[in-house]
Formats: structure tokens, C-alpha cells, sequence
């Protein structure tokens, strides 16, 4: 069920009216029913391992909350029997004893998802020596990374002592399986979501004003932007057009990506706001980050610090990585004996970030690029400012922040045309008729060839300005937030948006370019 | 506090570090300097700084950094 279906509006429209029809306090059932409904309408089949996670997760985190209030117990108890010695060692080993549980989780959590996602890679890897073995073709659950990642930070939340662990299993399953964040994220921490599904609270009608015109948009920059340019992209992919075209197309699918991506994560979090609910953010203009360490604070940015909390940050403080650190300290020197870790968990965390997005070596070559630019950028960090130091009034320009901004544009732009062909080999060749094919005439005389009409170009052209003027114009705040203060403009604003969506983006018999790409990871 | 702010001034030399209160908020530390950081603090006061105290409120300022140092010294 995409969220620009009829079933979906409809399933959205039943459970808001039912939402505001309830007392407060149980209102949540209203949206654990719709987040199965919605689920089961992806397949009845699907459920099963949706209902797995959440029954491993909620199980472990009990038994992680019932250790570690069992061990507060008895240190309470004893406070004064025991020496601080005594204390540190009984609760370190009381640690000891959680992490192995919080592994039995991670396990049995992860271990799905990797057998399901990432069986057929591993195995197709193994084919090339054994030639006769069958490959099995196995189920790939709608949202699973995004369900499977937002439990188990949960398990280790309540591991850390930062979320206490849900007792009821029901109200857990919604944060598990809330609806509007199941197919893209964003990535939740119980923290911030879970107790925003049970605080009692009225309509508050400018929320559901901001939220409505929040939806609106997010359905403009996803059929109107993301989809027209996506018919392009398409056949530029099929026919693997050299040149200029490779320029095009990453240009094209930075415009779809953008769309798609931050149009659904719109989507997501204006309807959210129409149940009342706030969601973490999880863009921040991406598109004007200076540089590709910039431009991951603010793209998918639930993604990262996910990434960064739960795996960049305990691997590199971890006990065998500062021991490391100490030995190559000792026999490399300090400068290199410093970077050991921070190099090792970078190139892991970026590796599993490739992994995380797809079964293919294109996203893991995709993860490891990204990796090394941000690590170049790193070790050319004394360059920088030198010159910073050489040429302070260019350097501190508006011309050159704006050729920064370019030139980390085009760059995660190349390096995310490894998502549309999905053959490294093959990118490599056509990244490399960039600079031989010098067919730009002929690219520019073709435009049309490409699925798309003189028309649409002229569509998706005016998308890209609007969103490009929001982009700018909202910089200190979202336009969305200054008209839902003026409701009669919103509501002119929200009209003329569903007549542009209505009358130019890409829906309808025929129409097949519909679903989200983050709902494929 | 010596010590700590050599370390810092090692990783940015451009930032004066005794005026700086949000240095998670205004990104002048990220994640790479902070491990860096972590390394280095390990090493020097002689701790161990577990993951789950990588927070920005305790990595906010240089006396944030410095009480956590305390704290886990202390612990």
C-alpha cells in the first residue's frame, strides 16, 4: 500500500476520525490497528517476521530491565557492606552478564535480517565456485531494516540504562510497527517516540494545519519531482547512454533521490503531525553541505547517528581498539597510532551503512566511497587550513562556500549513480566516458528520447525551482511552519498544491514509478 | 585542564577552546574528533571513556569534557 494510493488515503482518513472519536487514552489502539492493517496489506505473509522482532526485542529487553534492577537492588541493599572496590566489581560484572544478553538479541534480531536480505548476495558469491548450487528465493519484508535497526537501538538503549523497557507488549508492538515510519524511517529512539503514542492531548488544530500542509508538499516533490525525473533516469539506466548523459543522469537522479527520499520522510512526518506525533527530523538541506562529512550530518540523519551511536562510537572505544591504539601508538608513533581507530571504525561503520542499504557489492563499493572521501577530507584537514590561513577573504567567501556546495553535490551525486546501474564494473566504465565521450550536443538534442516530453521537462524544471526557493527561503524556517500561522494563505497554498499534483505529477492506469527507494533497503 | 586543553588545541587549533560551550551544537567537534579525543584522554588520564557516555552533554565544552574525566575517575 504506497502513500499515494486511494487504499492508503483511505486507511489514513478511517483512522483519523476514529483517533479524534476516542478518549485520549485510547487512542493508541486506533494506530496499532491501522500499522498491522496497513502491514498485512503488504502481505499477510510479511507479518510473521515483523511480530518476530517485536516479540525478540520486547523479551530481551525484560530480561535486560529485570537483571539490571535486580543488580541496583542488591547494590542498594549492601551500600554500606561493600567497599567501592566491592561495588565496581559487582557491577561490572552484572554488566558482563547483560551484554550477553543483549548479544542473544542483537542475534536473534540481526540474524533475521541478514538471513533474508543478505542470503542470495553470500550465496551468488559461493555460486562462482560451486556452479551447481541453488540459490533460494527468499521473502524480503516490507521495512525490515528500518523495523529490525529501530529495535534493536531500543535493546541497546535499555542495555545502557537510557529507556526503561516496555512492559506492555501491545503498546510495544506499535512502536515497532507505527505505520507512517514502517517503509522509510525515520529511525526512532523509544525515547523520543514511544510515550508521544499515550500522552492524552486535544486537537490542537494549527499542529494538524502544519502537518496537513507538511503531507502536501511531501506528495508534490515525490509526483511531481521525484517521479517525472524518475521516467528519465529509467531510460537512461536501460540504455546505458555514455557521456554527457552520465552527467544527466546524475544530475537526474539527485533530483529524484531528493524527492523521493525527503518527500516520503514529509510525508511520514506530516502525518504524524495530523495523529498529533513529532518525529525526529532526518534532513536538514543536504544539498548545501560544504563538504561530505557536512553533508551526512544532514541527510538520513536518523540513519547516521544510528550508525554512529550504536556502532562507530562502541567500536572505537571499545577495550581491544584502545589496546590496539596503545600498541601502534608504541610501534607506529602517535600521529598514525592515533588514527588506528578512528580509521578502523570509520571503514567498518561505512562498510555496514553499504551493507545496510542493500545486498550488492554497488552499495558496498557506494559505503566505502563515501568513507574515503570523508577520510581524505580528514587527512587534508592541515591543507585546509593553511590555505584557509594564505586566502582568508576567499576562503570565507560566498563564492566559495557556493563552489563548495557544488562540488560535494556532484560528488555524492557520482558517487550515488552506483544505485542506478547496481554494476560497479560497468559505473566505473561510464564515470570514466565522462572525460572521452564529449557528446553534449547530441544529449541536449535528445532530451526528448528520453521518455519524457518537452512539457514535462518544463514540469520538472519549475519542481526543481520550487523546491530549490522553499530550500532557500527556509532557511532559518521552514516556509510550511510561517504559513501554517496564516491559515487562510495555507489553505490557498494547500489547494493550489493538490491541483499541481492533480494536474502535472506522475500517477494513474499505467503509472508504475510509485514506490519509495528507501522502501526497497 | 592543562592537559586537556593541549589535546583539544591539537585537534583544532583555530578554536579557542576556553570560549566554546557548544562545541557538539556548532560542529566543531564530530564524530572522528571525538574518538580521536577519547583516544587521546584514555591515554593521558589514564580512564576509559565507554561508549555510552558519548553524549553531546558531556562533550559540549572542554569543563563538560573535563567533569567526565573527574566522574569516571572517581567511579
Amino acid at each position: 500500500m504506497q502513500f499515494n494510493s486511494i487504499p492508503f488515503l483511505l486507511l489514513l482518513s478511517a483512522a483519523l476520525i476514529l483517533y479524534y472519536c476516542l478518549p485520549g487514552r485510547r487512542r493508541w489502539y486506533v494506530l496499532l490497528a491501522a500499522s498491522y492493517l496497513y502491514y498485512l496489506a503488504a502481505g499477510a505473509e510479511y507479518l510473521i517476521f515483523i511480530v518476530y522482532t517485536t516479540a525478540v526485542s520486547y523479551v530481551t529487553a525484560l530480561l535486560l530491565q529485570r537483571r539490571a534492577d535486580a543488580e541496583n537492588a542488591e547494590l542498594e541493599a549492601n551500600r554500606d557492606a561493600l567497599t567501592k572496590e566491592e561495588r565496581k566489581a559487582r557491577r561490572a560484572k552484572g554488566k558482563k552478564q547483560r551484554f550477553r544478553i543483549l548479544v542473544g538479541g542483537l542475534v536473534l534480531g540481526f540474524g533475521m535480517l541478514a538471513v533474508l536480505k543478505y542470503t542470495a548476495f553470500v550465496l551468488s558469491g559461493v555460486q562462482l565456485f560451486v556452479p551447481s548450487l541453488r540459490i533460494p528465493d527468499l521473502l524480503l519484508p516490507l521495512g525490515i531494516s528500518f523495523y529490525t535497526f529501530q529495535s534493536m537501538g531500543y535493546l541497546i538503549d535499555v542495555y545502557r540504562g537510557k529507556a526503561q523497557a516496555e512492559r506492555n507488549p501491545l503498546r510495544f508492538a506499535l512502536f515497532v510497527s507505527y505505520f507512517p515510519q514502517l517503509l522509510q524511517g525515520p529511525i526512532s529512539r523509544f525515547g523520543d517516540l514511544a510515550h508521544q503514542f499515550f500522552e492524552e492531548r486535544g486537537f490542537d488544530g494549527a499542529r494538524f494545519r502544519a502537518g496537513l500542509a507538511r503531507t502536501v508538499w511531501g506528495y508534490f516533490k515525490k509526483m511531481v519531482v521525484a517521479d517525472t525525473a524518475m521516467i528519465a533516469v529509467q531510460a537512461l539506466v536501460e540504455q546505458k547512454l555514455t557521456g554527457a548523459y552520465v552527467v544527466l543522469l546524475i544530475l537526474l537522479y539527485s533530483a529524484v533521490i531528493y524527492g523521493d527520499f525527503t518527500g516520503g520522510i514529509d510525508i511520514t512526518i506530516g502525518i504524524s503531525e495530523l495523529f498529533g506525533i513529532r518525529l525526529k527530523e532526518n534532513f536538514d538541506r543536504p544539498f548545501s553541505s560544504r563538504s561530505v562529512k557536512e553533508y551526512w550530518r544532514r541527510w538520513h540523519i536518523t540513519m547516521g547517528t544510528w550508525f554512529t551511536d550504536y556502532v562507530f562510537y562502541p567500536l572505537s572505544v571499545c577495550a581491544p581498539m584502545q589496546r590496539l591504539s596503545k600498541w601502534s601508538r608504541a610501534h607506529l608513533g602517535p600521529a598514525l597510532g592515533k588514527r588506528i581507530p578512528v580509521y578502523i571504525a570509520t571503514i567498518v561503520t561505512w562498510f555496514l551503512t553499504g551493507l545496510w542499504h542493500g545486498a550488492g557489492w554497488n552499495f558496498i563499493v557506494w559505503g566505502l566511497l563515501n568513507c574515503l572521501c570523508i577520510l581524505v577530507s580528514q587527512e587534508l584537514q592541515p591543507l585546509w587550513l593553511r590555505w584557509q590561513a594564505a586566502a582568508p577573504r576567499l576562503s570565507s567567501s560566498r563564492i566559495w562556500g557556493c563552489w563548495q556546495a557544488v562540488r560535494t553535490f556532484l560528488l555524492m551525486g557520482l558517487i550515488r549513480s552506483l544505485d542506478c546501474y547496481r554494476n560497479v564494473p560497468l559505473t566505473f566504465r561510464l564515470w570514466g566516458s565522462m572525460f572521452t565521450d564529449f557528446n553534449w550536443g547530441e544529449m541536449l538534442g535528445s532530451l526528448t528520447k528520453l521518455g519524457l516530453t518537452p512539457a514535462d521537462w518544463g514540469v520538472l524544471a519549475a519542481g526543481i525551482l520550487v523546491l530549490f526557493t522553499a530550500s532557500m527561503l527556509g532557511k532559518r524556517e521552514p516556509l510550511r511552519e510561517r504559513l501554517s500561522r496564516r491559515p487562510v494563505l495555507l489553505c490557498v497554498c494547500l489547494t493550489l498544491g493538490v491541483i499541481v499534483i492533480l494536474l502535472f505529477g506522475s500517477y494513474g492506469i499505467g503509472y508504475d514509478a510509485g514506490d519509495f527507494i528507501y522502501g526497497q533497503f | 585542564m592543562e592537559k586537556l586543553y593541549e589535546i583539544l588545541k591539537s585537534l583544532h587549533p583555530d578554536v579557542d577552546f576556553t570560549a566554546q560551550d557548544d562545541l557538539i551544537g556548532e560542529g566543531i567537534l564530530d564524530s572522528l574528533d571525538i574518538v580521536t579525543l577519547i583516544t587521546e584522554i584514555n591515554s593521558a588520564y589514564d580512564v576509559s571513556i565507554p561508549a555510552e557516555e558519548i553524549l553531546p552533554e558531556n562533550f559540549c565544552s572542554a569543563s563538560a569534557i573535563y567533569d567526565l574525566i573527574t566522574r569516571l575517575d572517581e567511579a
